[in-house]
């Protein structure tokens, strides 16, 4: 292992250049983190390619083309439209002067609390051409609502609702860190409002806004529940096909390498684009005074409330009326605190530990300045784009044949969590890293500090907000975890999630109530504490 | 420092429920604990299980999880799999393991406690439940009168697009597999065809359907029997209502729940010998709501008999048999991606 190491640091400062470039001290652990991560990558890799003839036969189906389109400007649509909601509902949360702002800026990260498959059923039950809303309109002669719960943008609708979160989240931070001196001083150099967001702000929230919608195009491509449910099949569909119809995993694996190569592409284009992207912060942000929103005051809190009562109060809604049949039956809580516990912990280790891995990650691959160095910080977000299914079964061949003492075990299903969803991390991290720069720690280190003292006392109390987002969203999503989760957990261990799943799997509506509930309060917690609160915080 | 204090907590948590969580095998009297894979939830087989428990003294571990996934983690498994016994949802996983050469064989004995269609022809696993295919449909928009009489009047105009078929679920599969072993490929592919252009709504399981049928967004819809029963449990007053194909050749399909296992021994016998038994028949009848194999339980009420229902006389291995290519067949119609 130790030589492993090293032998890794010396390829990368060799790939570095001499002398090592800033930052190369961090180049083996990044390099190690991301191999780590990638460990399904290259299962998927080896068996989908593996064997060429049956790869070609999986993927040289003349319905293949029309998936990879589906699936791509199903991508599109998610990233557009959770741009157009979460740029001006982190503006509100960070910058306005808005009545009860924390409040709001927690009820509005929570739909990434929903299992997707949560949110897509209520969806179509209540949005569906004979949903609820239908019964409601029913006494205006409405007899059929039209399709839009279905198809394209039923997939859409339900995949931008509950993943916007993820940039709202990195651009509630990014705004947070931003010094409104540089608005000001465009403002008073005469140039409008609209030239000064385009020329001024959107290029400094460009790390955040990057990173966000990479996180939720990679959310959408790894979908399954949304997209089944909505009746718009994508790439995962197939490959969760491909298992179900032959339990064919090779089939299956061919059709992740198509997945992998989206990815791959996706990668390529958010670095094509951050690239330039140069941090102009020389100082701490000074405090924003909130704006004023004036006579918008009442129609901008309206409009979030119809958000909020959309996005969260329905599901809430159909999860809390399950709850009240449930018990209404004499049914009770069940053995939930167990679940609870389970969950909780299980999600705050892995939102710990992807956050430790991350930093190195980031670190390097916004600093090392070399190619070796940026590559790393792309592909240590493969694993994010690969659907739970796959992630789970190939960790279970690895495990089960090379290394029998882990197989089952609660380490490596920390682990497993770890693949897909330190990239979430990362993301934050990242944003925050280049818009912070390096001039507080060549300044301390001008000063006689040692690297890493200047590191971790200068530049880590400034990514406090971001460390602990990123933990925050971490946290919730490992909370709802549920693929890998029944691949890999130690045999008769529940969680939350797998408590929801035994019951709607059969239909039994009523009793995955309780435990869909807690998991909707248990995430309430931490993104208060961990990512609104922090970044809401006002500075001295 | 409430940061610290959070990872503290869960630390000591976690720490503590990993025991509980099963890492250490539970013990019974000195012999190491049945696995069971369980593609079967655990409402379903929770209670069954205990009970077998309690009466054997046996102690036994589930895993639940999907019936496919299951499946596919036994495959990858191969010999070092920790599970003894393989509860499957359907016959075609069984029969998947079954020719990987993964199953042990069972007693004639345990065999022939159900008709021996619903056993595998290789002896190497026995159905354990029946679950019709059948027709849902809402009383309030259509009759029975009404409704397709085989599974070729689906491709009937007066249909087009007002009914649900779940392509990707493994019943729907396996009752297209019994349909092509019956009339043949050719006949297959022109069923399919005729019911791809009449644009049925594709959902993505038999639950899906049943919803949609009872919201009102279809009429009618193909699924298992069961679900529907299972609906009516949720909420008695929905509309909906089962009805069979009539008598036609291969319309109808009776598919098993069933059980396999991957290492022989008494444990694992005993587990099979008392899901077999009569007391265990009458739960499933009574709680999964699906037709009981053995001779002499009564079927749950308000249910055409097993013996009534038309299911042609194909063999599971003539459906596992055909299955690949109907599948390409359900492809090459455009039901499935």
């Amino acid at each position: 292992m130790i030589a492993m190491i090293a032998m890794i640091t010396m390829i990368a400062t060799t790939a570095a250049g001499r002398p090592p470039a800033r930052g190369a001290w961090w180049a083996a652990p990044a390099l190690l983190v991301t191999l780590l991560l990638n460990v399904p990558l290259v299962y998927v890799l080896a068996r989908g390619l593996g064997d060429l003839p049956a790869w070609a036969a999986a993927v040289g189906n003349h319905q293949t083309l029309a998936l990879v389109g589906r699936t791509l400007s199903l991508v599109a649509g998610v990233v557009a439209l959770s741009l157009v909601l979460a740029l001006p509902l982190s503006w509100l949360v960070a910058r306005a002067e808005l009545p009860g702002r924390r409040l709001w800026g927690t009820l509005l990260a929570l739909p990434l609390a929903f299992p997707s498959y949560i949110a897509a059923f209520v969806l179509v039950t209540f949005a569906g051409p004979r949903g609820r809303l239908q019964a409601w309109l029913a006494p205006w002669g409405v007899e059929r609502l039209p399709e839009f719960a279905y198809g394209y943008s039923g997939a859409l609708l339900a995949l931008t609702l509950f993943s916007y979160p993820y940039l709202y989240l990195l651009l509630v931070a990014a705004w947070r860190g931003l010094d409104p001196a540089l608005e000001e001083s465009s403002r008073t150099l005469g140039v409008g409002r609209a030239r000064t967001l385009a020329r001024v702000v959107l290029p400094e929230l460009r790390p955040a806004l990057l990173s966000g919608s990479l996180l939720v195009a990679l959310y959408t491509l790894s979908d399954f529940g949304a997209v089944s449910l909505t009746r718009f099949p994508t790439l995962t569909v197939s490959i969760y096909n491909a298992y179900r119809a032959l339990f064919d995993r090779t089939a299956a694996a061919a059709l992740a390498t198509l997945l992998v190569a989206l990815t791959l592409l996706l990668l390529a284009g958010e670095a094509r684009l951050a690239r330039g992207a140069r941090p102009t912060r020389t100082r701490p942000a000074a405090p924003s005074r909130p704006v004023p929103l004036g006579r918008w005051r009442w129609p901008v809190l309206a409009a979030l409330a119809l958000h909020v009562v959309l996005v969260v109060g329905v599901p809430l809604a159909v999860v809390a009326e399950w709850t009240l049949r449930h018990l209404r039956r004499g049914g009770d809580w069940g053995e939930l605190g167990a679940a609870l516990l389970a969950s909780v912990s299980l999600a705050l280790l892995t939102a710990l530990a992807a956050v430790v891995l991350a930093l190195p990650v980031a670190a390097w691959s916004v600093r090392g300045g070399t190619p070796l160095a940026r590559l790393t910080g792309r592909l240590a977000y493969s694993g994010h784009a690969l659907p739970g299914v796959v992630v789970g079964l190939a960790l279970v061949v690895l495990a089960s044949r090379h290394l029998p003492a882990l197989y089952q075990t609660l380490p490596l299903l920390v682990f497993g969590y770890l693949t897909r969803f330190t990239p979430e991390a990362l993301a934050g991290l990242r944003a925050s890293l280049q818009s912070i720069g390096t001039v507080f720690e060549e300044a301390g280190r001008s000063l006689g500090r040692s690297a890493w003292a200047a590191f971790a006392s200068l530049t880590v109390p400034l990514t406090r907000p971001a460390l602990a987002a990123a933990a925050g969203l971490v946290f919730l999503v490992t909370l709802k975890e549920l693929p890998a989760t029944l691949l890999l957990r130690p045999t008769g261990f529940e969680t939350l999630a797998t408590r929801v799943w035994t019951a709607t799997a059969d239909g039994a509506y009523a009793e995955a109530g309780p435990p869909a509930l807690l998991l909707v309060v248990a995430s309430f917690v931490p993104v208060y504490l961990w990512v609104v609160r922090p970044a809401l915080r006002d500075r001295p | 420092m409430r940061p610290r204090t959070w990872l503290v907590a869960g630390v000591l948590a976690l720490a503590g429920c990993a025991p509980e969580g099963g890492e250490v095998p539970a013990q019974g009297a000195g012999s190491p604990a049945l696995v069971v894979y369980s593609g079967r939830s655990e409402r379903l087989v929770g209670p069954l299980l205990e009970r077998f428990q309690a009466e054997s003294g046996v102690a036994v571990k589930v895993r639940y999880g999907e019936t496919a996934e299951l499946a596919a983690t036994l495959l990858e498994e191969g010999e070092r799999t920790p599970a003894d016994v393989f509860l499957s949802q359907d016959a075609a996983a069984l029969g998947a393991l079954s020719s990987a050469g993964r199953l042990r064989p069972l007693p004639e004995e345990l065999l022939a406690r159900v008709p021996r269609r619903f056993a595998s022809p290789r002896g190497d696993w026995v159905g354990e439940s029946g679950r019709a295919r059948a027709v849902v449909y809402n009383p309030e928009r259509v009759t029975d009168a009404e409704l397709p009489r085989s599974l070729e009047e689906t491709a009937a105009p007066r249909y087009r697009g007002r009914f649900g078929v779940a392509p990707a679920n493994a019943s729907f599969q396996a009752h297209m597999a019994a349909y092509a072993a019956v009339q043949g490929t050719d006949a297959l592919a022109r069923l399919l065809d005729g019911m791809a252009a009449n644009q049925p709504r594709r959902y993505a399981n038999n639950m899906a359907i049943v919803e949609a049928v009872v919201r009102g967004e279809i009429d009618w819809g193909l699924v298992n029997h069961y679900y529907l029963l299972r609906a009516l449990a949720e909420d008695a007053g929905a509309p909906g209502k089962l009805y069979f194909f009539a008598a036609g050749e291969a319309s109808n399909l009776v598919n098993v729940a069933g059980i396999g296992l991957l290492r022989d021994g008494l444990a694992a016998r005993r587990l099979v010998d008392f899901l077999l038994s009569p007391w265990a028949q009458e739960y499933l009848a009574r709680e999964t709501l699906e037709y009981p194999l053995v001779a002499g339980v009564a079927p749950p009420p308000n249910l055409v008999p097993l013996a009534e229902l038309a299911s042609p006389d194909v063999g599971f291995e003539k459906i596992a048999e055909m299955l690949p290519e109907s599948l390409e067949l359900i492809r090459a119609s455009g039901l499935l991606q």
